[in-house]
């Protein structure tokens, strides 16, 4: 292959400035690697393609680990959010999930801003066509206007852009987002290399004009009274805050979606691609859940500088008219005018099995992917891949070993677990429910699980280490007081605590783990405890409620550990494992399996099979 | 299900021989040991007697033989205790019991002993793949046994109990993922209790009629009765001492009655022998004839002995097994069972039709579900978790519901298969319209 000698060279780079793609970038940068983010134009960066929120329950828990692993998204959403709340805040904090609502404009000029200032990273601009390969070894990247951009590893974060199709009514426009055209020749040139392609779909609502809607009339969401920031860095939010409003369909406006039904790409059968379950259109809800009298809309400002309005709950294909009729039948949006209509989009994913769970390619040496192109959906699951993607890309491009994210201690390890050794049949999204330890797995903690991993892997600064540090000690000096505190029975009854009279000392750490019992009760039995800080007491007396059940799920995050952790080499050769059947051979020659765990998970494996490829596991760790 | 857990398991066929070894390996082997024995844990690879006794009432159960080896140089590369005892079922039910109480103990998991010595690379390949296909037999196993309760009742009512969890399951994750949808709404918990306690209800129900029917399974007892001079203990000590029938607890005398148990052929059966019952004739004996009759109304199949010179002492009830005995001397009628003490081929055929009678009463363990004690123990854990799952929705703690109802899902699957994530958001994307 021939090079231009002035192509740029750099130690990694990353196609695509979306959420996988920014937080890739930084990762990368954060690790030491000179870093290129690729982006087909500047303005790009830090978009966010669909609703104006981040986080949520199970993504507000991503967005923690993100932080705690050093990355943006919940510093820059912290200083463009305009509405923040934690769901389930009446509900045991294993249960919470911080969301807010984003300025749009205020969100992609921070992330610019922050990308700024990171000293090794460079913005270059320009449409990816494809990948440059040397010795089966991916290498860099051509662009559109011929340049070629060269590295010792790629990050491919190209979202909805892989031949993306937009659906509105009977019309199909080649697109990777609305008004933005599609990455055509990049998916091409990636499925001649073997990658398993697919297509999945997805949709968004109409944006609304906020001066053509009632919005006074309408019942208002408002945020919580004392926004909670997602960072662990983050003091406070300066920004103002709004409220949302609340409406929903009638069935006037179900008639009008039945009747505009035959013209829905969905019916006339022009998306073959898999949506989410999850997030049906108003016309899958309308036909699936008929019987209801309504479905609930949540009116979201997209900024406060900006009187754009997205309805959401009401993601579309119909056509424009339709979408028109259907909306104003919705109470308060009788005089509505549209910004932007809605559409459905249809895009290439490659199946997530081919990857190793370090997000690698199992074909491609050297192409790490993150995001949309891995099956998933949401801002959130997008970004949490790209931390991993741009870690592991620069260990790659410096000769080191990438690193994978344990199921049992993140979210973001359970969704590439999940991705890696499943695949997806739908646009993946988490979901608390997803994970076997949610106890452990907090919005409340992702810094005691994660901080320390990024601080050994290199990827977070000097200024966070040290805040995590005084956290940690923080908390474990009020743990050591609580358990050095003790008091009678009598003592804890004329606090009004109701303790059996036992005769029984019981220590502060004790008394903390009833459910009748708060810190605020033990500082009134041990004044000395009021000078320790906020965070320090919630943290210690959330771990106290949760400690019986988390002294159980450790026993089984040891035990899964144990059992699935046993390595497997990528290079093994099972044709040359005698006793393994012809069908489970060829699956694990493509699966690569690096760990029994993921052996496991290989459609139509045996516990036979199992036992043969433990002792090659049990063989590669004694070589190794 | 941990895999931390100390296991244990008979490693002799239950009912089948004079001993029977227990196998216990984990980081409690050596407890286990000390506390069944009252003394230290013996040099390892010795064989040592030891009385073995409850550690909770104290009360002696056998002596037995222990054999203590450390880890990793043992069978699992764990910590391993072999156990002898007698191989009576009084003896391995006490000890199985005992073993249970420990906490971090509990029983087996089929192939779990062979999986534990894999992990700890105690194979070559070679050794491997044979146990390979050990462990791969032991799953057919289970699949047929999966497949047989399918069609028996108890499999539906597994599949009942499942979908009634995937239904609590889908109100207690709908509330904790999806609370900030319109369709959702409040958690309905006092429908989530009621269902809860039912299922438990239910499970509770079928422990106890499996820990019934796991008794009777394990002594199908019959009783020889008939007027004196019968031939009642003539065909007592035959039955005994048929080469068929393998004595497993030498005869006794349990209440003025005599009784031994046997295996015919892999089916346990106690045999009672009425001997030395007559009309009453003083208030003695009458307390011996009571005693009888008892046995007789409470056995599970009575063997009605007569012959033609004595005269009939009681009516054969309906059931009842008639059998004429002295054939040789004096011609039954034609067309009943007719035995003679020296013509062993019909002291084989009874045992035959007896066996026969004991298979159909109690069935022949194919039906598998609840006469295992792994399933028993399941349906235990179970309940328990159930009740901290309706204790944590009561006080709306719904996070901590909702891990009490993950174990019970792992428990039932191992009766009746568990659900998966993805099962689960099915269902609830089936019952809510769910989508922001
Ligand atoms: C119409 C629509 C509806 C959606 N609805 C939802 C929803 O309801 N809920 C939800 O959670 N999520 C939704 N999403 C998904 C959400 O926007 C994505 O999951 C998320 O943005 C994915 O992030 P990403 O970084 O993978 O890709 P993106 O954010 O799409 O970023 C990809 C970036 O790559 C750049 N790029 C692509 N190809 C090239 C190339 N060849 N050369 C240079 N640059 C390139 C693009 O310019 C873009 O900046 C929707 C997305 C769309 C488009």
């Amino acid at each position: 292959m021939k090079h231009d000698s002035q192509a740029e060279r750099f130690d990694v780079i990353v196609i695509g400035g979306g959420h996988a793609g920014c937080e890739a970038a930084a990762a990368s940068a954060r690790m030491g690697a000179r870093t290129a983010l690729v982006t087909k134009s500047i303005s790009d960066i830090g978009v966010m393609s669909c609703n104006p929120a981040i986080g949520g329950l199970g993504k507000g828990q991503i967005v923690r680990e993100i932080d705690a692993l050093d990355g943006l998204m919940a510093r820059m959403a912290d200083r463009a959010g305009i509405q923040f709340r934690i769901l389930n805040r009446s509900r045991g904090p294993a249960a919470r999930g911080p969301r807010a609502q984003i300025d749009r404009r205020l969100y992609q000029r921070a992330m610019q801003t922050e990308l700024a200032t990171y000293p090794n990273l460079s913005t270059v601009v320009g449409m990816v066509d494809g990948l440059i390969l040397q010795e089966g070894q991916v290498s860099g990247v051509r662009l559109h206007d011929g340049r070629a951009v060269l590295a010792g590893a790629v990050v491919l974060t190209a979202g909805t852009f892989l031949r993306g199709v937009i659906h509105i009514g009977r019309k199909r426009i080649a697109a990777g987002r609305v008004g933005e055209a599609p990455a055509e020749l990049l998916g091409r040139n990636l499925e001649s290399f073997g990658l398993a392609v697919g297509r999945l779909k997805t949709g968004t609502p109409a944006r609304l004009h906020q001066r053509t809607i009632d919005w006074d009339g309408l019942e208002r969401q408002p945020g919580d009274s004392d926004p909670e920031p997602f960072s662990f860095l983050s003091d406070g939010i300066a920004t103002p805050q709004v409220d949302c409003r609340i409406t929903r369909t009638t069935a006037a406006t179900h008639d009008i979606i039945r009747d505009a039904f035959v013209d829905s790409p969905l019916r006339t059968g022009a998306i073959v691609g898999h949506g989410p379950r999850y997030c049906p259109s108003i016309e899958d809800k309308v036909s699936r859940f008929g019987d209801r009298d309504g479905h609930q809309i949540f009116l979201e400002p997209e900024g406060f500088d900006t009187e754009l309005v997205y309805p959401n709950g009401v993601s579309t294909s119909l056509s424009e008219s339709a979408q028109e009729r259907f909306l104003r039948t919705i109470p308060g949006l009788e005089r509505v005018e549209i910004a932007r209509y809605g559409y459905a989009i249809e895009y290439d994913y490659f199946d997530p099995r081919g990857l190793f769970p370090t997000l690698e390619s199992k074909n491609l040496c050297r192409l790490f992917l993150a995001g949309q192109v891995n099956g998933t959906t949401g801002y959130e699951e997008a970004a949490g891949q790209g931390v991993l993607a741009g870690i592991n890309a620069a260990l790659r491009s410096s000769g080191a070993t990438p690193a994978v994210l344990e199921r049992s201690a993140s979210f973001i390890g359970v969704m590439i677990d999940d991705l890696t050794s499943r695949g997806v049949t739908e646009p993946y999204r988490m979901f608390t429910s997803r994970s076997e330890f949610r106890l452990s797995l907090r919005a409340d903690n992702a810094d005691f699980r994660l901080t320390p991993v990024g601080t050994s892997l290199g990827c977070v600064s000097g200024g966070r280490t040290a805040a995590f540090r005084m956290r940690e000690l923080e908390t474990s000096e009020v743990a050591r007081k609580l358990s050095g505190l003790s008091a009678t029975p009598q003592m804890t009854r004329s606090f009004g605590i109701d303790v059996k009279e036992d005769g029984v000392r019981r220590t502060a750490m004790e008394l903390l783990a009833r459910v009748d019992v708060c810190f605020e009760d033990l500082i009134r039995m041990w004044p000395e405890l009021s000078n320790s800080s906020a965070s320090a007491r919630m943290q210690v007396e959330t771990d106290a409620k949760y400690a019986v059940y988390l002294d159980r799920q450790n026993g089984a995050v040891s035990d899964y550990r144990a059992r699935l952790a046993a390595k497997l080499s990528p290079d093994l050769d099972y044709r040359s494992i005698p006793g393994l059947s012809n069908e489970i051979r060829s699956r694990l020659l493509k699966a690569k399996p690096l760990t029994l765990g993921h052996a496991y998970e290989v459609e139509g494996m045996t516990p036979a099979a199992m036992t043969l490829l433990a002792a090659y596991a049990k063989r590669g760790e004694a070589g190794a | 299900m941990a895999e931390s857990d100390t296991i244990f398991a008979l490693a002799t066929p239950p009912g089948r021989s004079a001993l029977a070894v227990f196998r216990i390996s984990g980081a409690q082997a050596g407890y286990v040991l000390e506390m069944l024995s009252g003394r230290a844990v013996p040099e390892a690879r010795r064989v040592v007697l030891r009385a073995i006794s409850d550690p909770d009432s104290g009360e002696r159960i056998d002596t037995g033989l222990a054999t203590f080896f450390k880890g990793p140089a043992s069978f699992t590369g764990e910590d391993l205790l072999e156990l002898t005892v007698h191989g009576g079922r009084g003896v391995i039910n006490a000890v199985s019991s005992i073993l249970r109480r420990f906490e971090k103990v509990r029983t087996a998991e089929p192939g779990e002993f062979t999986r534990r010595a894999y992990s700890a690379g105690k194979f070559d390949l070679a050794q491997a793949e044979a146990i390979a296909d050990l462990i791969d037999s032991e799953t057919e196993f289970q699949r047929r046994q999966a497949l047989r309760l399918l069609d028996n009742g108890l499999g539906r009512r597994a599949e009942v109990w499942r979908q009634s969890l995937l239904q609590i399951a889908v109100e207690l994750e709908s509330v904790l993922d999806f609370s900030d949808e319109g369709d959702v709404g409040e958690a309905q918990v006092e429908g989530l209790v009621a269902r809860a306690e039912e299922l438990r209800l239910e499970i509770v129900r079928a422990r106890d009629a499996g820990a019934r029917s796991l008794a009777l399974r394990n002594g199908f007892t019959v009783v020889i009765a008939g007027p004196p001079n019968v031939g009642k203990s003539t065909l007592f000590n035959l039955l005994a001492g048929s080469e068929l029938a393998i004595v497993t607890e030498y005869a006794g005398t349990t209440r003025d009655l005599l009784s031994t148990d046997l295996d015919l052929d892999g089916v346990p059966v106690k045999l009672v022998d009425t001997a030395g019952v007559r009309v009453a004739l003083d208030p003695v004996e009458a307390i011996g004839v009571e005693r009888a009759r008892s046995a007789i109304g409470s056995a599970d199949l009575v063997v009605r002995l007569q012959s033609g010179d004595v005269d009939p002492f009681d009516e054969a009830a309906p059931g009842d097994l008639v059998v004429w005995s002295k054939a040789d001397r004096f011609a039954p009628p034609k067309g009943v069972i007719a035995i003679s003490s020296v013509d062993f081929d019909s002291i084989s055929k009874l045992i035959k039709s007896i066996r026969e009678r004991a298979l159909n009463t109690v069935g022949d363990g194919s039906e598998g579900l609840l006469t295992r004690q792994r399933h028993l123990d399941a349906l235990a854990i179970s309940a328990d978790a159930l009740g901290r799952l309706i204790e944590a929705s009561r006080g709306n703690r719904l996070e901590l519901a909702a891990e009490e109802c993950r174990d019970v899902n792992v428990a039932l699957g191992s009766i009746s298969g568990s659900f998966g994530a993805e099962e689960l958001l099915g269902a609830i994307f089936a019952r809510f319209c769910i989508g922001k």
